[in-house]
């Protein structure tokens, strides 16, 4: 499948004009999730972390750090391609399950149209552009979200929460997080296109497709997540 | 002309195609017919290479289709022109880019000729001025005609309907199957209908196949189909009271 995904698109225009509108779809139409959950996690993680802080040994921007590493290393690559393996999942599959059953892949076909490339490439291409903006986009509002909860709460300062963040900063695990979102994103896209298009039956069908999809791509990131963890942290 | 040598094709195991052997002709409306289940549709899969076949060959105009790889095919497909039985329309495109689509991804014509053709297609099926509706704007003939409007948008040499009178009223079936028998001869094309509506037999059937079990069981045109023996025919023409109705006043008239 992923040979014929990847050959040479029939027109570049077509191709283009579509994977701006998949970028629309998929992701500029999930900022207002994405903003809504890493806001919220950000401040409980700091919430959380500030309740636990009972030791007087640890210093004071503690909280700050820990809601930076968390936010980087786990809750915006992992927790937010997890809620996109739902959102963006379901729709991929359906939609290119819609179209199976209601024989447009058929006619695309007949027409000497490569129908894998045709609706696949370009979701997976948005994917791959847009997944790690929405990251980044969640990993600042996350951690706005925690000072927010812990500037409302009377917990610490500004000064204090921007030191913790700012503490032992590695860059690599920018890089680390966002690798893990490129892999997340191509997961999420071809195996929910896979279930879409190879969809037989008809509505009901479509609905189990969508359902297996979201399943199978959560499972795949989860197992992903640990690989790359292994490979890239460890080794 | 499309030539069909030894097809055959089976599911799990199951072999729904027995070895058969045709010829489609140019110019004329050519119709598969049988009762549901009987491998008609599976035929003209096969055929245009939505299924492939497990064993035989199948000739476009003397081209063999079955050893041809993906682009070659692909060429081949931008002569063939099809109306699925529930239209198939993109719906998330208006009417007019259905039709203009192939144009747009095969051709290099200019903005302007795509429009004109698009326009000539439309008032080709009687659909004049509805460019901008949505498939979800259309009525089941409406689909139908933007459907056989798309078809014909490339000047296709091959012309494919399944079913294209399923869940449409008597009246605009006949318009449905008038349209398909002008194009035929308007274009000298090679027209493949898939049906199992005896209206359309009797009014557009310039050479008919029939299947049954999955075999080439006769052919022959509208004319020797009303009078052929075999058993499995009579009770196909004859199925309704209507044509059991027509054939005992044929048979007083005669007598």
């Amino acid at each position: 499948m992923l040979s014929v995904v990847f050959s040479r698109p029939d027109r570049w225009r077509f191709f283009r004009k579509h994977t701006f509108l998949e970028i629309e779809q998929i992701g500029i139409n999930s900022l207002p999730i994405v903003a809504l959950m890493s806001a919220f996690m950000g401040a409980v993680i700091a919430l959380q972390t500030a309740s636990s802080m009972e030791s007087p040994l640890l210093p004071d921007y503690t909280v700050g750090f820990i809601t930076q590493s968390s936010t980087i290393l786990e809750f915006s690559p992992t927790i937010i391609s997890l809620i996109l393996a739902g959102k963006v999942g379901s729709n991929v599959a359906s939609e290119i399950g819609t179209k199976r059953v209601t024989e447009q892949i058929d006619a695309l076909e007949i027409m000497g149209v490569n129908s894998l490339n045709f609706l696949v490439l370009p979701k997976i291409t948005a994917a791959l552009v847009f997944f790690p903006v929405l990251v980044i986009f969640s990993m600042a509002l996350s951690m706005f979200g925690g000072w927010l909860a812990l500037l409302v709460s009377n917990l610490t300062t500004t000064e204090i929460y921007i030191l913790g963040i700012r503490s032992f900063f590695n860059p690599f695990h920018i890089t680390y997080a966002l690798t893990k979102t490129l892999v997340f994103g191509f997961l999420i896209v071809s195996i929910s296109s896979f279930y879409g298009y190879y969809v037989k039956g008809g509505s009901l069908d479509v609905g189990k497709a969508s359902t297996q999809a979201v399943v199978s791509s959560s499972v795949a990131i989860l197992i992903a997540n640990f690989i790359l963890t292994q490979l890239m942290l460890l080794s | 002309m499309i030539e069909v040598k030894s097809l055959s094709k089976s599911f799990n195991g199951q072999k729904v195609l027995f070895e058969i052997d045709h010829v489609f002709e140019e110019g004329k409306v050519n119709l598969i017919i049988g009762q549901s289940g009987q491998g008609k549709s599976v035929l003209a899969k096969c055929i245009v290479g939505l299924y492939e076949a497990d064993a035989g060959q199948i000739l476009f105009d003397k081209r063999n289709f079955s050893d041809m790889d993906r682009s070659e095919r692909s060429h081949i497909r931008q002569e063939i022109g099809m109306l699925f039985q529930g239209a198939a329309l993109f719906d998330s495109m208006t009417v007019e880019q259905n039709i203009t689509f192939p144009l747009q991804m095969f051709t290099n014509m200019t903005k302007a000729e795509i429009q004109a053709r698009a326009d000539f297609c439309l008032d080709r099926v009687n659909l004049a001025g509805r460019n901008k509706l949505m498939p979800s704007e259309c009525s089941g003939g409406m689909q139908k005609r933007v459907g056989i409007a798309r078809a014909i948008s490339m000047n296709p040499r091959y012309l494919f309907c399944d079913e294209p009178n399923s869940g449409l009223d008597p009246k605009t079936s006949i318009v449905i199957d008038k349209l398909i028998q002008d194009i035929t001869q308007e274009y000298k094309i090679t027209t493949v209908v898939i049906t199992h509506d005896m209206n359309s037999v009797m009014e557009i059937g310039d050479h008919i196949l029939f299947i049954h079990q999955g075999k080439k069981w006769w052919e022959g045109d509208s004319h020797s189909i009303i009078n052929a023996s075999n058993p499995e025919i009579e009770s196909f023409v004859y199925a309704s009271s209507f044509m059991k109705e027509i054939r005992t006043q044929l048979q007083k008239k005669a007598l």
